[in-house]
């Protein structure tokens, strides 16, 4: 963890200023750079999979199941879709999923705020050794704790339901110390001056560093809500029941139980990476500046 | 927060410092409400599962009956087991393979798309999206893509002449086509990484390098490149211990088979405790991956404390 400030790194911006190969004007061969001939085929063939993806779902499985399938649908097919969302039960996994995440991002936001304000801005006993503990803690890897984990939330007769999911996403150091992080890149000066007209801290923290936070509050949105979204380790551990799985966790079991109805399994599949793409294409600055900003600070 | 003893003049400033000073006294209980919900998760959800697990690692328990403590037995049988020795081996492969591949993709992906051209935005989107898209989704993607039987993969070679192939139904094959689809999906992040940085690249020095006549493979090699190290560093480290964790996408596709050919160490701790019901034994190997995973952490901290940044200035002189 650096202690420099946390205002996210300038994401990648490809026609940036700092441009650095570029020499001399050359002659031009063709009507356009040279670059794209490279290029476009090599992002088409990133991009491949996921247009087969969309296609496959608006086959028939007719068109899918023969040798060689078909390339292209023969025509716009929504049995997979209705299927999916008929008699399997993707709609409640769709609403599990969304609980689960909406939960882990508006908490992380809550305590994450929270606790980074108390690190950043106030003095209370046991404030170091506390933060030294928690950034320990960052390099604990998931698989150490998933048994005990498991253990607690039996313990705690939650296994089974979708708070054994909620619990453990409840605040992340990651959000804490991103928030830390980045109120301590904030002018003070603001804030004490409405903290000596007798404004309370949280009301500082509310109404003078929130507002200013947006950056950092949304890279902790979009991380969080990435990351519950697709996860599949732990609700696989803790969740039994279908009436509790997850998208990720009702796809995988879907698939397996659907092997041949692929049409199906495909529109499952769509509606499971829908939310997050959708959300990527509408907010591609802010996911980008987010995992460029976190992935730097290391 | 200053910690320097109040002057003897009370000036409004100095008046403002105090009541700052005595509302600060106070505020330790506030403070501590702020930061317990985060304490509380983080810390009992990850303190108390750390010390645990390691006792845990101590006994034989099936998490139904009682457990009773055998020592290091847990480490020993590890040892000895073929099945650990050989999830290490493919956890390794993986890593040796996917780490390099998906950083020198993204290495030159992100150099041909630091330019200002047309549609370098569209291009950066199409190769960035397989990241985002679920481990899951990804498994299940590609269990249809490569489906021996249906899939459009062999129906596609079939077309070039070649013969079916197994995929991820082939022994030989299975832990490489992982390989494949990670750096499928992994690309994207260090080509972002990696755009982020060069953007960071001074452009005096790039100025200086070439009014000092550096041609273009120069300035890359001994300019682009050593500005980069850090980043790369970070990349190594970071592409490494996301490999060394792989699960969900084996748990997906090929559930550690054919034969235990992707039987990864992640996907040999859950099938121990979760599957098997010996807790213990796979807690120790938990143990085992973690004290490795430590290990690389500390070691690329120690190298990046070298900064070796440095040197990029040293070359363009």
């Amino acid at each position: 963890m650096t202690t420099t400030t946390a205002a996210p790194v300038e994401a990648a911006r490809p026609r940036g200023d700092a441009r650095s190969t570029s020499g001399p004007r050359r002659r031009r061969l063709l009507p356009f750079s040279p670059w794209h001939l490279l290029l476009a085929p090599l992002s088409l063939l990133f991009a491949l999979p996921l247009v087969w993806l969309v296609l496959s779902s608006v086959m028939t499985n007719a068109e899918i199941n023969r040798f060689p399938p078909a390339l292209w649908p023969s025509g716009i097919h929504l049995g997979g879709y209705r299927y999916v969302l008929g008699n399997a039960m993707f709609p409640r996994w769709f609403m599990n999923s969304l609980i689960v995440s909406a939960v882990a991002v508006a908490s992380n936001l809550v305590f994450g705020a929270l606790g980074g304000y108390a690190f950043a801005r106030m003095r209370f006993a046991g404030s170091r050794a506390l933060m030294v503990a928690m950034l320990a803690t960052m390099a604990i890897p998931f698989q150490l704790t998933m048994i005990p984990t498991f253990l607690i939330m039996k313990r705690l007769g939650l296994i089974d339901t979708l708070g054994a999911l909620i619990i453990p996403s409840l605040v992340t150091p990651f959000a804490v110390f991103m928030l830390r992080q980045f109120f301590l890149s904030l002018p003070r000066e603001l804030e004490e001056a409405a903290w000596i007209d007798g404004c309370s801290r949280l009301r500082v923290l509310i109404l003078i560093v929130l507002p200013l936070s947006r950056p950092a509050l949304s890279t902790v949105a979009v991380l969080t809500f990435l990351t519950t979204w697709n996860d599949l380790t732990w609700p696989l551990i803790a969740i039994n029941h279908d009436t509790q799985y997850t998208l990720q966790l009702g796809l995988t079991t879907f698939q397996g139980q659907h092997h041949t109805q692929w049409a199906a399994v495909m529109a499952g599949s769509v509606i499971t990476v829908l939310p997050v793409l959708l959300a990527f294409l509408g907010a591609q600055k802010a996911f980008i500046q987010s995992i460029t900003s976190s992935g730097l600070k290391g | 927060m200053s910690s320097l003893p109040a002057p003897l003049t009370l000036s409004d400033q100095d008046r403002q410092r105090r009541t700052l000073r005595r509302r600060r006294r106070r505020e330790s209980a506030t403070a501590w409400t702020y930061i317990l919900p985060a304490v509380v998760v983080i810390l009992g959800l990850s303190v108390v599962p750390f010390v645990w697990s390691l006792l845990l690692s101590f006994r034989a328990d099936d998490l139904v009956t009682p457990s009773r403590w055998v020592g290091l037995d847990n480490y020993d049988a590890l040892t000895q087991d073929p099945h650990f020795s050989q999830a290490v081996r493919n956890t390794l492969l993986y890593t040796v393979l996917y780490v390099p591949l998906s950083m020198a993709f993204g290495l030159f992906l992100a150099l041909v798309l630091n330019r200002r051209i047309r549609l370098v935005g569209l291009y950066r989107t199409l190769i960035f999206v397989p990241f985002i898209i679920s481990a899951t989704a990804q498994g299940v993607l590609f269990s249809f893509i490569l489906d021996p039987e249906f899939g459009a993969a062999n129906s596609v070679l079939h077309a070039l002449g070649i013969g079916r192939q197994g995929f991820l139904t082939d022994p030989g094959q299975a832990l490489l086509v992982l390989v494949a689809i990670s750096v499928w999906s992994g690309t994207g992040f260090c080509v972002v990484i990696y755009l982020a940085a060069l953007q960071d690249v001074p452009p005096s020095l790039l100025e200086a390098a070439r009014l000092d006549g550096a041609g273009r493979l120069q300035l890359l090699r001994h300019v682009v490149l050593p500005t980069l190290t850090p980043v790369t560093v970070f990349l190594l480290l970071w592409q490494t211990i996301n490999a060394l964790q792989v699960f969900d996408l084996v748990y997906v596709t090929t559930k550690g088979g054919p034969l235990g050919s992707t039987t990864v160490i992640v996907y040999f701790i859950w099938e121990q405790a979760f599957k098997n019901f010996t807790a213990g034994y796979g807690a120790a190997a938990a143990y085992v991956l973690a004290v490795a995973l430590l290990v690389i952490g500390v070691g690329m901290r120690f190298v990046r404390g070298r900064r070796p940044a440095v040197a990029a200035e040293g070359a363009a002189r």
